[in-house]
């Protein structure tokens, strides 16, 4: 699987994302200038997490309008694979491949914490290695996390199955925004991420990237890219 | 050399004040000082160079006060390769690799503006990292704030916190450890101490020392504004009513620009361009084209028209004094200019060269053409102010006796509430704040283990990754009660912080937060704190390699707690042999390392349960320190304990209490004989703060034990963990659930609560 990890004035956890490709695959991802509409041919996409252009204007908006943006909607189109983290989720947004929009925390603080995140399909790309209904558990870093859509897409998210994983108990339980239980942020329906209507785009909060070793941080994550080998090789 | 002649006089620029003795008293220059100028220039000075004498001069940039002291310190060690005097000190950790590291205040700006104020802090110490040419590969920072009940408390925690976070967070460097402390004494003066570690590779170090005759001196990061002018003027004085009023000397960060500052200076620093580099810090260009300049024993001309500006209208005066962030002075080799400039271009930065060094040992300052300062270098630094202030030492106070010391009456509720007081209560709240993930690399989290614990990147092999811990530590009322002994003892924790997870302690950043200097009692705290830190780093073989000193923490007349926060970095080998202090599993057995005899002098138990801030601190043995600690770190790295903590605030109990909560382990304990004799008392035995202890969790404890015995280091087995409840057999049995909440609910009810 030859990966492309974006990198934006202000990214910061693309190194994480290229280390934990590079220990799935063995193989180094290439890391694209954020100028460069015009990169080599990959299999997946990687939108990775930071402050892309300081959060300024709006977290992602920027960066949405970018050169190299413009490339990733027309490959997008063409069904190359497309994974957004954290401020990726929030550009891939902003840049209209996944619906909805991720507003600040409803407590208006930064947020670093594990969460529990029910997988609620395994039938994608991105989640073939893990069961329908498993709990994962890997960390979040943001402070506009808090997934919001109007009633009419979240309806039609939960119809067509495009959402990917929510926040949970350690249990399993899917309890909160309410009383914010096991939501870190206030997301609509503890919305942690969400495909595209054809699953081949993923946009999520957490970072699956700081949960691949044992001794730093676990190995929950390390599924995600691991089934990404499996479809994509 | 001698000093060139000054060939060309200054010019007046339109609308100069006369330089009267009010000018001068305003910019902070006593009249002897100000003689001292007119000595070495020769002739009255110019606005500029006034402004410039002002801000090198200044306690802040000076040292001036305490540097006398500083020099008692020891600096050298086999494995130092920069001691003080740097941006930041740097240690060997092996493999070609350099650990690069400093602790500064920014505490004078936080109280005023606390978001910009903490957040420019932050910046500034990751400023100073990177310019010696590291990646920045962790935070830490050390705060305290005034008493929770202080109307203005809760805002600044909040500010300061968010603003620590706002920085750290988009510079992407975790923040993985640090201390929070409350105390009336800090209402008027908080201290936000932020410590920055970064890894190098020992060949590629960048020092500051201007080199090159001709060589252009260049400018990179952000644009000069009017913020900060006369911050280092304003961290030298006491603070009054009217303190809120110099809220325009505060700084504003931006980390977005930071972030590609250090991109954009790493990148250059790959290459082999750079022949020195200095970050524009306290005093701005000033300090930093001065520093270059006299390090290099060279002169320096500069065109302050070439300056990239940010508003029109701006004059030399404060181009030379505006404390603007994420700038950066550059000497660069000749004919290296344009590819330089392609790199901060590319990262979207400033970029100009203003000017070229010289022989003349001068700063030339133009401005359009015209000089408007003309300053000799090496007198302004050599012949700074230096003082001996008069100081007298704080007596030891007499020794409390224990006994005298009320017992609780429900062990449970005093348990309680001191889990949940505010020195002690978990400080989640703080760190969920702050990214203490990002970069794949933290092992030990915030609250996990004593120290932080973080992989050194690039120093993965086939089966080990190699860690550096580090933490932070003082107990400013020990250092209040006798500067002596606390100063020892906030050196010692920091050393016994490193040894519990199983690393070796290596080296300290110290930052020295006191009141005015010149009352000769804080003088007398400042050198007494000292006389005990260097006693502790030169028999602990952990040298000072960087630090920082702030002095003037006062309003009214009302000094802080004097607090002496060590940084301390140390290095473990193979991360999988480290241990963390949660207790997670049944069955353990609870070893108690170190000698006992309940000493409740300026312990938490005194001040929180008896409202008493009274006694002697608790002595440090350093010879028993070294021995206790190389015991348990041999011990841990050859993985015969499962968990391990200081014993620090709250003694014995509290930590027995913070391993079981922290792991989800409840345990059961049994006092010896000799204190349910009485001798020591319960009470004294469970929260006595005696020093070089550990509580060690392992499951082979009589081996441990006889071990032990064997080093020489007091040992005795307490109980096992296991259960529901934290048990103290006769005397207590809670369920760690109550425990749990109790220690965490204090701070999030406290800053939810309206004030």
């Amino acid at each position: 699987m030859k990966a492309a990890v974006l990198v934006f004035p202000g990214s910061n956890r693309e190194g994480d994302v290229a280390q934990a490709i590079e220990l799935v695959t063995g193989q180094r991802p290439a890391m694209v200038w954020h100028g460069d509409g015009d990169f080599e041919k990959v299999d997946l996409i990687v939108v990775p997490g930071g402050f892309s252009y300081g959060d300024y204007l709006r977290c992602g908006a920027m960066a949405a309008l970018s050169p190299v943006m413009a490339e990733v909607k027309k490959r997008a189109a063409q069904g190359v694979p497309v994974l957004g983290i954290c401020n990726g989720f929030q550009i891939v947004t902003e840049a209209g491949l996944l619906p909805g929009t991720l507003m600040r925390n409803s407590h208006l603080k930064f947020v670093c914490a594990d969460v529990h995140l029910k997988v609620e399909t395994s039938q994608s790309l991105f989640t073939n290695r893990y069961q329908a209904g498993q709990v994962i558990r890997v960390p979040v870093a943001h402070a506009e996390g808090n997934y919001f859509a109007d009633a009419d897409t979240m309806k039609r998210l939960e119809d067509r199955g495009q959402i990917a994983f929510r926040y949970c108990s350690p249990e399993g339980v899917v309890d909160g925004p309410q009383g914010m239980a096991s939501n870190p942020n206030g997301s609509s329906s503890n919305i942690a991420g969400v495909f595209n209507e054809t699953k081949t785009v993923l946009g999520l909060m957490p970072h699956p990237e700081n949960a691949v070793e044992p001794m730093f941080g676990g190995t929950d994550g390390k599924g995600l890219f691991e089934g990404l080998v499996e479809a994509l090789s | 050399m001698t000093i060139a002649k000054e060939k060309n006089p200054p010019v007046k620029l339109p609308n100069e004040p006369a330089i009267t003795p009010q000018v001068v008293a305003e910019h902070g220059l006593a009249p002897d000082e100000y003689e001292r100028l007119l000595k070495i220039m020769g002739r009255t000075p110019t606005m500029v160079e006034l402004g410039i004498f002002s801000a090198m001069w200044s306690e802040h940039c000076s040292y001036k006060s305490s540097k006398v002291w500083l020099k008692k310190l020891p600096t050298r060690a086999p494995w130092v390769i920069q001691g003080p005097g740097e941006n930041a000190g740097v240690i060997d950790i092996g493999d070609g690799q350099a650990a690069i590291f400093k602790m500064e205040s920014h505490n004078h700006p936080s109280y005023i503006e606390p978001y910009q104020g903490a957040a420019t802090g932050v910046g500034g110490i990751l400023r100073d990292v990177f310019t010696m040419g590291a990646r920045p590969v962790a935070n830490l920072n050390a705060l305290r704030f005034g008493d929770p009940s202080h109307p203005k408390t809760r805002h600044l925690v909040s500010g300061v916190v968010a603003g620590i976070a706002g920085y750290g967070n988009c510079m992407g460097i975790p923040t993985v450890g640090g201390e929070t402390n409350f105390h009336a004494a800090y209402n008027g003066n908080i201290l936000v101490n932020a410590m920055t570690v970064g890894i190098a590779p020992t060949d590629k170090i960048f020092y500051s020392a201007a080199a090159g005759l001709g060589n252009p001196m260049v400018y990179v990061g952000s644009k000069t504004g009017r913020d900060g002018i006369h911050g280092a003027t304003m961290a030298s004085t006491e603070f009054s009513e009217d303190s809120e009023e110099k809220r325009p000397t505060v700084q504003v960060g931006d980390p977005f620009v930071e972030k590609l500052l250090l991109e954009a200076c790493l990148e250059l620093m790959a290459t082999d361009a750079i022949v020195a580099i200095q970050d524009m810090g306290a005093a701005g260009l000033t300090s930093s084209s001065f520093e270059m300049a006299a390090k290099g024993g060279l002169g320096l001309e500069m065109a302050l028209d070439k300056v990239p500006m940010r508003e029109t209208g701006m004059n030399p005066y404060e181009l030379m004094l505006s404390e603007s962030q994420e700038r950066m002075l550059i000497v660069l080799k000749p004919g290296a200019e344009e590819m330089a400039r392609r790199i901060f271009e590319k990262w979207e930065l400033d970029f100009a060269v203003i000017g070229q060094l010289t022989d003349t040992e001068r700063m030339v300052l133009t401005w359009h053409g015209d000089v408007v300062a003309n300053i000799p270098i090496p007198p302004l630094v050599t012949e700074a102010p230096m003082y001996e202030r008069p100081w007298t030492l704080t007596e030891l106070p007499a020794e409390l006796d224990a006994a005298k010391v009320p017992a609780p009456k429900d062990w449970k509720a005093s348990l309680l509430k001191l889990m949940g007081s505010p020195d002690l209560a978990s400080k989640a709240w703080i760190w969920h704040q702050y990214d203490h993930l990002i970069m794949g690399n933290t092992a030990i989290r915030p609250q996990d283990g004593d120290a932080a614990l973080v992989r050194v990147p690039q120093s993965t092999k086939a089966s080990s990754h190699k860690g550096l811990a580090m933490t932070s530590d003082c107990t400013p009322r020990y250092v209040q009660a006798h500067p002596e002994t606390g100063g020892r003892q906030a050196v010692a924790e920091a050393w016994r912080n490193i040894t519990a997870t199983g690393a070796r302690p290596l080296a300290v950043t110290d930052n020295m937060n006191f009141g005015n200097p010149q009352k000769p009692e804080i003088m007398g705290q400042f050198a007494g704190a000292i006389m005990g830190m260097a006693e502790a780093c030169r028999v602990l073989d952990f040298p000072v390699v960087s630090g920082n000193v702030s002095l003037y923490n006062e309003t009214e007349g009302r000094p802080i707690l004097p607090t002496p926060t060590i940084g301390a970095v140390g290095v473990i080998d193979d991360i999988a042999t480290s241990v963390g202090s949660r207790i997670v599993q049944a069955g353990l057995a609870l070893v108690l390392l170190g000698d006992t005899r309940g000493w409740l002098g300026q312990s938490l138990y005194l001040r929180e349960l008896c409202g008493r801030e009274e006694g002697a601190p608790p002595p440090v043995d350093l010879a028993a320190e070294r021995r206790n600690g190389d015991f348990i770190r041999g011990e841990i790295v050859a993985r015969r304990v499962s968990a391990c903590h200081d014993l620090s605030d709250g003694g014995l109990l509290v930590a027995l209490a913070e391993m079981c909560v922290g792991g989800g382990t409840g345990a059961s304990i049994r006092l010896p004989a000799r204190v349910t004799g009485g001798a020591p008392p319960a009470h004294a035995y469970l929260f006595g703060e005696d020093q070089s202890r550990y509580l060690v969790a392992t499951d082979d404890g009589s081996a441990l034990i006889e071990a032990a015995g064997r080093a020489g280091v007091p040992a005795v087995l307490l109980g096992y963990s296991g259960g529901p409840d934290i048990v103290v057999e006769g005397l207590l049995a809670l369920p760690l659930a109550e425990l749990r909440a109790a220690h965490e609910a204090w701070l999030p009810d406290y800053m939810n609560s309206a004030a």
